[in-house]
């Protein structure tokens, strides 16, 4: 192909290109009543807006120890609801992954059950529960537990795939019994990744547990609701700031032991 | 029978194993400190699985037309696909100075630092926060979404240009080229499809966000009806119809999103 015949090709490939995604944006804008020059205004109002009220004062210190009670209340839960998920996601990835199935359909079985749980939103989850369990710190623990349990039973049997094919054969042929093979062999060798995989699922679910924490009245999400429609902006901010401290000393630490176990 | 001798000391087994105990053990205080508001764990239970028999069995539509559920599904849709692409294009950009072997390390790290900032703050937090100069809506939410978007792009993108080789920028270097010259005629065609398939991916987590925000920041669309038919209706019924549209689609988003991008590696 001549140069220019290739430059002529990738002009218009980059022109349909740039055509759809226009397309796409006005007929989204369009769909959702979004305004793309409005959301340029709104950051400059909401940063001036933000500088003038969005700023701890004296009274809002006050309540740093209610926010702080309810911080611990949300971290907790993100790691309870995680840590579980994560001991019931091991069990189905066993018996689910090809390299450790009991049974060709316990995989199917496995991998269909996660599909619908993790492709439940964490939300739909929580106003699903909150008919049974109302808004009690139930109904969060569960949303959590059921996207998170979804979620990690899928890499969980992509990390013992991976991981573990040719030991577990090596380990058969010798005649190993299974449940040696699993507990010897398969999650020793694949307990580090599936660590990482439980830290990066803590992680976000502390987020989650905020949004979560609105919808069923619990945590710290609840809480920022409150002071947000009681317009006090000011502990609003401090609970925001809270958060953003917390969320990255974890996000630091989980990282730090991440690197070194993988 | 012979004794093995013991296992020499391994440091990552030790991390991973205090880990694990420190996380047995905050998962057993939260257990113990459990605020439960006196619900009946047994009845609530046998209620939950009762309800979630007939939200899955008896779905039926009640208070939408189903012409109108497609409508709102679309609204979700188009809501993840906005913000994909605004965060599309801030991340192309900020990926540009976060990439180690196309910008100079000063910037990346003031970028990552911004970045790591941002995503610290939850999504749901960014769109109350913006709905108070902007009032509850698309554009509060789809600013408040953008951000996390834009953060993870910025992480996928700049991987994707890394993997780029460091000789084949060299030569361009060292035949002239500008730096724009390089992004567009070397950078951006050898990383397009990586590109590509993250910003698919994103689209997907973007789509349960925007069902999240409909439900809890009156972003609108069928996450605000599942909220309506969950807290306002009580209808287990109509919230099963709701669930299984959202079902149906995540679920043949995450399969095409697996046979696309089977190639590259997810974060974690």
């Amino acid at each position: 192909m001549l140069p220019r015949e290739y430059l002529l090709r990738r002009r218009v490939w980059a022109g349909i290109g740039l055509a759809v995604i226009v397309a796409l944006a006005s007929g989204a804008s369009w769909l959702t009543d979004f305004d793309l020059a409005r959301a340029l205004r709104a950051f400059p109002e909401a940063a001036g807006w933000a500088v003038a009220n969005f700023v701890p004062d004296a009274a809002a210190w006050r309540r740093l120890p209610k926010i702080l009670d309810k911080l611990n209340e949300t971290i907790l839960m993100a790691v309870a609801s995680s840590t579980v998920a994560a001991l019931f996601a091991l069990v189905f990835a066993i018996a689910g992954a090809r390299t450790t199935a009991v049974h060709p359909w316990a995989g199917l079985v496995s991998r269909g059950v996660a599909t619908v749980f993790r492709n439940i939103d964490v939300s739909a989850w929580a106003l699903i529960l909150l008919f049974s369990f109302g808004q009690s710190a139930y109904t969060g623990y569960l949303a959590l537990f059921f996207v998170t349990f979804g979620f990690l039973v899928r890499v969980m049997i992509e990390t013992i795939d991976e991981v573990s094919t040719d030991s577990v054969e090596a380990l058969r042929a010798t005649g190993a019994a299974y449940t040696a093979i699993i507990s010897q062999s398969v999650i020793p060798a694949c307990l580090p990744r599936m660590l990482s995989w439980l830290l990066f699922m803590i992680e976000t679910n502390i987020r989650s547990a905020t949004l979560v924490g609105i919808l069923t009245g619990t945590g710290i999400g609840f809480q920022f609701d409150l002071y947000y429609k009681s317009f006090n902006y000011p502990a609003a901010s401090l609970l925001v700031l809270v958060v953003v401290l917390a969320v990255l000393a974890i996000e630091v630490s989980s990282n730090a032991i991440r690197r070194a176990v993988l | 029978m012979t004794t093995l001798p013991p296992r020499p000391f391994s440091g990552v087994r030790w991390l991973v194993r205090t880990t694990l105990a420190v996380l047995a053990l905050l998962t057993i205080v939260a257990f113990a400190t459990f605020d439960s508001r006196s619900v009946d764990v047994g009845k609530a239970t046998a209620e939950f699985l009762a309800g979630f028999q007939r939200l899955l069995l008896e779905p039926r539509l009640e208070n939408v037309t189903f012409v109108e559920l497609l409508e709102q599904l679309a609204i979700t849709v188009a809501l993840g696909a906005l913000t994909t692409l605004i965060g599309a294009a801030v991340a192309f950009v900020a990926a540009l100075g976060v990439a180690r072997n196309l910008a100079p390390r000063w910037l990346s790290l003031v970028i990552n630092s911004v970045t790591a900032l941002v995503r610290a703050v939850p999504t749901v937090l960014w769109v109350l926060l913006f709905a108070v100069s902007a009032g509850l809506g698309s554009v509060a939410a789809v600013i408040g979404m953008s951000f996390h978007s834009a953060g993870y792009l910025i992480k996928a993108y700049a991987e994707s240009f890394e993997e780029i080789e460091r000789g084949t920028l060299e030569a361009l270097e060292a035949s002239g080229a500008t730096w724009w010259q390089i992004v567009a005629q070397a950078v951006v065609p050898s990383s397009v499809t990586a590109l590509l398939s993250w910003t698919f991916v994103r689209f997907e987590i973007n789509f349960s966000t925007a069902i999240a925000m409909g439900a809890a920041a009156g972003a609108g669309g069928i996450g605000f009806d599942m909220f309506m038919a969950s807290g306002f209706y009580l209808d287990l019924r109509e919230l099963g119809a709701f669930t299984y549209a959202v079902l149906a689609f995540a679920i043949a988003l995450e399969w095409f999103a697996t046979r696309t991008t089977a190639r590259i590696h997810r974060p974690g």
